[in-house]
């Protein structure tokens, strides 16, 4: 079995920010993820970001993950990182299974264990949502922005939020012909500085506005909207046919923290935190003792927001087991004003609603 | 349907890769998953699902829905959206559960 101070569970924003925080304090971490590079969904981020400096503003999500590699570098010797690896179970006695690629399967005694899984896309429900050329927005931003192919040529965007404008624009800029964004709410959900870029590129966003069915033999065809009253009820007769070949599906993320339930974790539904959350202190330490969460996986924010958690949570756990950093106090305290914050605005408010119901 | 000309990334597309999809020889890219370089070629359907037979593509893209799932050098469930194209590979659209060998 092999043994590990501080095992980071995902190498995305936080986990790769918990292992920075937790190897400058001194403590050995393993990072294990499931993909073959690390970075999360960073890698298709081609838009700058927003927050401040300290969660580098103004540079691309797709330049960041190179940033953080380089910092954590300067502590290589306390880094083991192991891509292409799954973690399939965290046990009640402390044990994680993992498998790596195919067939290497081993278990892991981890002092302490930081879950930075992060989220997946929701889904919606209309007659034959099944069909090919119906996709997660994610997904089509991983198929334009890293294998560079394009998705098809005509989309319907399904959802105005921050994901639905900004993967909107990127199908844009790859080319693609965005007919309409739509979305159920009466208002816009994302930035009014990204709305109003895409309604400048002459494409309408249409809210109050939800899919009645898609439309298609063997793929997508034509898709069918039609408009929703305040109660969310479709009203006949408004229906609007859109020619598309694509639809994406940006109808929020929910966190994906199986591994903390099955750990035994308290878990709790916070509509405000997109789904099924740990119960948590404020070091991000769950109700089970040394195992911590960071980034979406504890809730879904944004990106920047994922970093500053995984920092506090690294900070935190090798503290925990006695890799208490000499600026303990100061950088703890800096975290957690980074993530005030960043929780200011409106969309702050909300979180801070969500953290409420699990603070322990 | 692949990206020619983009504002601020450069795709790296050096080295061919050929392969064969249900019997027809196809061309991908080193580096790129089974599923994207099937999907440059126009290729929508990978699979059908378990007991309606409905067409499948991919979902997720990141390996955590399963709709991709094909069947590779005989391998069934094979989640074509994480796994990279390979030179020679067998890739074959996959009808239901698909079987052990």
């Amino acid at each position: 079995m092999k043994q590990a101070d501080i095992v980071v569970i995902g190498g995305g924003p936080a986990g790769l920010c918990a292992a920075i925080s937790a190897a400058q304090s001194g403590a050995g971490v393993l990072i294990i993820d499931k993909n073959k590079n690390l970075g999360g969904q960073l890698i298709k981020q081609t838009h700058m970001f927003f927050g401040s400096e300290k969660q580098y503003a103004s540079t691309r999500g797709i330049d960041i993950p190179e940033i953080l590699m380089k910092e954590l570098d300067k502590y290589r010797e306390k880094v083991e990182i192991k891509t292409n690896s799954t973690a399939l179970g965290l046990y009640e006695d402390g044990i994680i299974t993992v498998l790596e690629k195919e067939d290497n399967y081993y278990k892991i005694e981890p002092k302490a264990v930081i879950v930075a899984t992060g989220a997946y896309e929701k889904f919606l429900s209309f007659p034959n949502n099944d069909l090919p050329g119906i996709y997660g927005a994610g997904a089509v931003q991983t198929l334009m922005n890293v294998h560079g192919v394009k998705p098809g040529d005509r989309v319907l965007m399904v959802g105005a939020g921050n994901i639905g404008l900004i993967v909107s624009y990127q199908l844009m800029q790859a080319g693609v012909e965005v007919k309409a964004i739509i979305d159920a709410a009466p208002k816009i959900g994302g930035y009014l500085v990204h709305a109003s870029k895409i309604r400048r590129m002459g494409v309408p966003i249409l809210t109050s506005h939800t899919v009645k069915e898609a439309i298609g033999q063997d793929f997508l065809e034509k898709a069918v909207v039609w408009e929703v009253d305040e109660r969310f009820n479709p009203i006949p007769g408004t229906e609007v046919t859109f020619d598309v070949d694509v639809m994406c599906i940006s109808v929020g993320l929910t966190p994906l923290n199986e591994l903390l339930a099955m750990r035994g974790c308290q878990m709790k539904y916070v509509p405000q935190l997109s789904g099924l959350v740990p119960v948590r202190n404020e070091n991000y330490e769950t109700s089970v003792e040394n195992i911590f969460v960071a980034g979406d996986a504890s809730g879904v924010e944004e990106a920047s927001a994922a970093m500053v958690e995984g920092f506090l949570a690294g900070l935190c756990a090798a503290a925990k087991i006695g890799y208490k950093a000499d600026d303990f106090d100061d950088r703890r305290k800096d975290y957690m004003n980074q993530l005030n914050n960043l929780r200011s605005g409106p969309a702050g408010s909300h979180i801070l609603m969500g953290l409420e119901q699990i603070r322990r | 349907m692949r990206i020619k000309e983009h504002p601020i990334l450069k795709f790296n597309k050096v080295k061919k890769i050929k392969f064969v999809f249900n019997g027809r020889e196809m061309e991908g890219y080193e580096g790129e998953t089974i599923a994207a370089a099937l999907h440059a070629q126009g290729v929508k359907v990978l699979g059908k699902s378990l007991f309606l037979h409905r067409p499948r593509g991919f979902y997720c893209a990141i390996g955590n829905c399963s709709s991709c799932l094909m069947t590779v050098n005989g391998v069934a469930n094979v989640k074509t959206c994480i796994t990279d194209l390979e030179e020679g590979m067998i890739v074959e659209t996959q009808d239901g559960k698909g079987v052990i060998v």
